[in-house]
């Protein structure tokens, strides 16, 4: 009994369902989102330390027992997430205000964006696995219309492509969840894990395991699955792409890290091993991608893709190490990537165009545009005292510690070509001659640096207190680890 | 060409409070036998639809004024605090609970909170399904 563990996702629901009711009316949208925004992070900060004191925090659902009723788990993987994807959520939602437009804002743009935020965080918090499926779709249905709001010709194009390829995927995962409850006769978490240690994981539950990663795959673009993405990201306004880079992918991510730690880790050799070798070329097209576009948001798109690859090959190696690392990475990612896409955003905002060829000499004019940038940008390839070094750190070190020497060599080369990558966005796009004068520009930045300093400090408060954050994604690490600790909280109560 | 749809409108007029009264029915029936929410508000949206057949959108508009929109989000809250009331008691979220009462007419009735939850998505389903009939038909 504890009913703090459902208020991040509450929350966003009541805010959403009232805003529909102010659809003309946009300073109360404005005025009601913040306040929704702030008093999510508010509890889940309150969670997170709630689950950092006194351990994994549940809630049984309508007061029906652990195994028959469905529970919401808040253990320190998803309170954590849950913490950086409401502060991230509020950053767009700032972000939003000077460039969204009012034709979207009066169309539910608020409301959606608050039910995003119920798929997102509830998924990150469920205990069973059909209602991951709910919340997905939850999440799905925001993101299909967020994609499509505002009826550009690109965006009609590419929503087509992006919902046949997620209504395929769900699809699939009504399947799988089927197949595994035919099997194994139960949907909650704790329970199936229980129950498919029993068993030792025979071939047809490693067949499930492996159209569970497809799934899941699919949802967070990994090597063969992720060809629907950089069309999709390309198509909505920035602050929506901020917003499906920082989450949707995550919660993929998240969905493996969870089902391939808590369920099906008896066959370590097969998936892990095949999770591993994906997550490699997963990362090696991401940096190919990232080099080859000139295209300021294409560029930080498969930029999405290259850490969605780190990530996985730490969950691939199954040491508590590289898991803390992979979580650590996680939140930095989250953090920096809807950092990075607000500031390409705010580049095209002043150049009218997402050609970093027709851009120059930015800094000139935005001088602080141009070092929020570099900052952004030295993070993101894991320069010390940042936070992007100490999660790559620690996947490297596991990595090595458990003899996956090419996996490691993959992930430093990749930092350079990451670093490559941006540090070319910088230089074309903030040094040499400048192509605007301050008449030309297309609009200003007035409004903009707010949510993208607010990310920053974070990112670097993140890096620099590493050591102070540091138990917190241990205590996280340990939990994934050890799958008892997980039951124990979830059947033993 | 004007047509005369007089058979139409006369058996609508009648056959919609059938339809009505069947689906308010399926509605409350929902909690001992087959029905409930989902399907009782897709029979109310089916009775609306059969007006908006046998007459035009205007007329419907002005037979039930709401926007059904709004009814989407009143179903939605009904919903959702009908959950949020069992934090006052100190249990879970979505608790329900039922009792008995002595009505004046039915005599002893079981009453569940669970009733209410119902009526949220039965609104919903209403809404919803009101909303996309609508729309599509008024584009032009």
């Amino acid at each position: 009994m504890n009913n703090l563990v459902i208020l991040p996702v509450l929350v966003p629901l009541v805010a959403g369902i009232i805003l529909i009711f102010f659809n003309k009316q946009i300073t109360v949208q404005k005025w009601i989102s913040v306040i929704a925004s702030i008093l999510t992070i508010v509890v889940s900060a309150i969670l997170v330390q709630t689950v950092f004191n006194n351990g994994i925090q549940i809630i049984q659902v309508g007061s029906w027992k652990a195994p028959y009723g469905i529970v919401l788990v808040a253990d320190m993987l998803a309170s954590l997430l849950v913490l950086t994807a409401s502060i991230v959520s509020l950053t767009c939602i700032l972000y939003a205000f000077k460039t969204i437009g009012e034709a979207r804002e009066k169309f539910y743009f608020y409301s959606v964006v608050q039910f995003l935020m119920v798929g997102v965080l509830g998924a990150f918090l469920t205990g069973d696995i059909f209602n991951l499926f709910v919340f997905f779709e939850v999440m799905l249905m925001s993101s299909y219309v967020l994609i499509v709001l505002g009826g550009t010709k690109v965006q009609l194009r590419e929503s087509i492509k992006y919902i046949l390829v997620n209504i395929i995927s769900s699809a699939l995962f009504v399947a799988a969840v089927g197949l595994l409850y035919s099997v194994v006769g139960t949907l909650n978490m704790a329970d199936l894990s229980q129950r498919v240690s029993e068993v030792d994981q025979p071939g047809i539950l490693t067949v499930i395991a492996v159209m569970f990663l497809v799934v899941f795959g699919l949802k967070g673009a990994i090597f063969p699955l992720f060809f629907w993405l950089p069309g999709s990201y390309q198509a909505p306004p920035t602050p929506i792409t901020a917003l499906f880079g920082a989450l949707l992918t995550k919660v993929g991510v998240y969905s493996i890290l969870r089902v391939f730690t808590l369920i099906f880790y008896h066959d370590a050799e097969f998936t892990h091993g095949l999770i591993s070798i994906l997550a490699g070329l997963t990362v090696l097209v991401g940096v190919i991608g990232a080099i080859a576009y000139w295209d300021v948001k294409k560029i930080i798109i498969y930029n999405i893709m290259t850490a969605v690859g780190v990530i996985l090959f730490g969950v691939a190696t199954l040491s508590t190490t590289a898991i803390a690392g992979s979580i650590y990475y996680v939140v930095h990612d989250m953090i920096v990537k809807a950092a990075l896409f607000f500031l390409v955003g705010a580049m095209a905002h002043i150049s009218g165009t997402f050609d970093l060829k027709k851009m120059g000499g930015l800094i000139k004019n935005h001088p602080v545009l141009g070092w929020m940038f570099f900052i952004a940008v030295v993070t993101l390839a894991g320069i010390p005292p940042l936070s992007g070094f100490v999660g790559k750190l620690l996947i490297v070190q596991g990595g090595l510690e458990n003899g996956h020497y090419v996996m490691a060599a993959v992930v430093l080369l990749s930092s350079l070509l990451v670093l490559y990558s941006v540090m070319k966005i910088f230089m074309n796009g903030f040094w040499g001659e400048t192509k605007l004068s301050l008449q030309e520009e297309k609009g200003t930045t007035k409004g903009l640096l707010l949510p993208i300093a607010l990310l920053l400090t974070l990112s670097i408060a993140l890096g620099i207190g590493a050591e102070w954050f540091i138990p917190y994604f241990h205590q996280a690490a340990e939990t994934l680890m050890n799958p008892s600790i997980y039951i124990d909280a979830v059947l033993k109560e | 060409m004007r047509t005369n749809d007089l058979i139409l409108q006369t058996i609508t007029k009648i056959v919609i409070f059938i339809i009505l009264a069947f689906s308010l029915h399926l509605f409350f029936a929902g909690h001992y036998t087959p029905g409930g929410g989902f399907i009782g508000g897709l029979m109310t949206a089916a009775a609306l639809v059969l007006l908006l057949l046998a007459f035009d959108a205007k007329t419907v508009k002005k037979i039930f004024p709401v926007d059904f929109k709004k009814v989407t989000a009143v179903g939605l809250l009904i919903a959702v605090f009908t959950g949020i009331g069992s934090f006052i008691f100190g249990v879970p979220f979505l608790t329900h609970t039922y009792d008995y009462f002595d009505i004046p007419i039915l005599g002893e009735t079981g009453l569940a909170t669970a009733v209410l939850f119902d009526i949220g998505v039965y609104l919903v389903v209403i809404g919803v399904t009101m909303t996309i009939i609508q729309t599509i038909g008024e584009d032009e």
